[in-house]
């Protein structure tokens, strides 16, 4: 068994506003940060998993992201994966 | 209708499970069982409400744990059946994490916690929710929600549309939901998701009664 480190990036889709967000930058700009065009908050989520090989560990990453970690209707994802 | 059941379901985190059974059973005499999210058995329930609350802490997003629970699991065939189910609040949010309603709830635009009454239209009856009599009808309904905005993209409205799926819109959209969207049916019209408590609204002590045709209509076949 192989052991995998897997960074999940969730974010919302370009097409949904997301005020938190907005808020945020919002704040940023009173703290005197310049120049900020766009600020979108989204989740990090990570994963210790283990598997026969990277491919068996990508298809239950998938299948964790696209049923559980995000809801593909309002949000996009994307992970990033270790060999540890 | 002398046993006629509803089944009102309870999640860890659900907060307005008493208040539904305390409106079916003292308002409209209407028998109801609750029933624990670890329960797959709803043969002793002809119709279903997914009460308001924060199942699960809302962890992830609103509603998306509780969409793994056994009794959500059990949910399918139940509405493949036809019978009714409800869900409001946090049940719409579970209905739509779940597949059952299309679109999504997310945080309100103005990201505060929305409590206040407000004024709804119906758009459509479909599924006998609404006393849509003949022109166009509005109630009042209380709402408390901090993710209420209903999210869909514009092939899903249009959808929503020509099937006659839109039940409620708001008058004075509180939250930015898409097309002002409050509450959707699916299809067959037996399910019905709204982010507005009708419980919330069925003794004049209270407030007001609009929200008792919602939920006298769960007996109705």
């Amino acid at each position: 068994m192989d052991q995998f480190a897997v960074k999940v990036f969730v974010r919302l889709r370009p097409s949904v506003l997301d005020p938190a967000g907005e808020a945020t930058k919002s704040a940023s700009i009173k703290l005197g940060a310049e120049g900020i065009k766009s600020l979108r908050i989204g989740k990090m989520i990570e994963v210790k998993i283990e598997g026969n090989g990277e491919n068996e560990v990508r298809d239950k990453i998938d299948l964790l992201c696209d049923r559980l970690f995000a809801n593909t209707v309002i949000e996009d994802y994307e992970y990033s994966l270790e060999k540890l | 209708m002398d046993n006629f059941t509803v089944g009102v379901v309870v999640f860890p985190g659900s907060n307005c499970d008493r208040d539904v059974s305390w409106a079916l059973e003292g308002c409209l005499d209407i028998r109801t069982k609750y029933l624990w999210h670890e329960s797959s058995d709803l043969s002793d329930v002809d119709s279903i409400v997914l009460p308001g609350g924060f199942s699960y802490g809302d962890y992830l997003r609103c509603g998306a744990i509780a969409r793994f629970s056994p009794l959500i699991n059990a949910l399918d065939e139940f509405v493949k059946s036809g019978k009714r189910v409800l869900g409001i609040c946090n049940g719409f949010q579970i209905l739509t994490e779940s597949g059952f309603l299309p679109g999504a709830l997310v945080a309100n635009k103005n990201l505060h916690f929305i409590c206040d009454d407000v004024e709804l239209d119906i758009i459509s009856s479909k599924g006998g929710w609404f006393n849509n009599r003949d022109e166009k009808q509005t109630i009042k309904l209380p709402i408390a929600h901090g993710e209420g905005r209903y999210h869909c993209d514009s092939d899903t409205f249009k959808k929503l549309v020509d099937n006659e799926l839109i039940a409620l819109r708001y008058k004075n959209n509180p939250n930015g939901s898409s097309y002002d969207i409050a509450g959707i049916t699916n299809e067959k019209g037996n399910v019905l998701g709204l982010m507005p408590h009708p419980e919330r609204a069925c003794d004049e002590t209270i407030g007001g009664t609009d929200g008792l045709f919602t939920l006298k209509s769960l007996i109705l076949k």
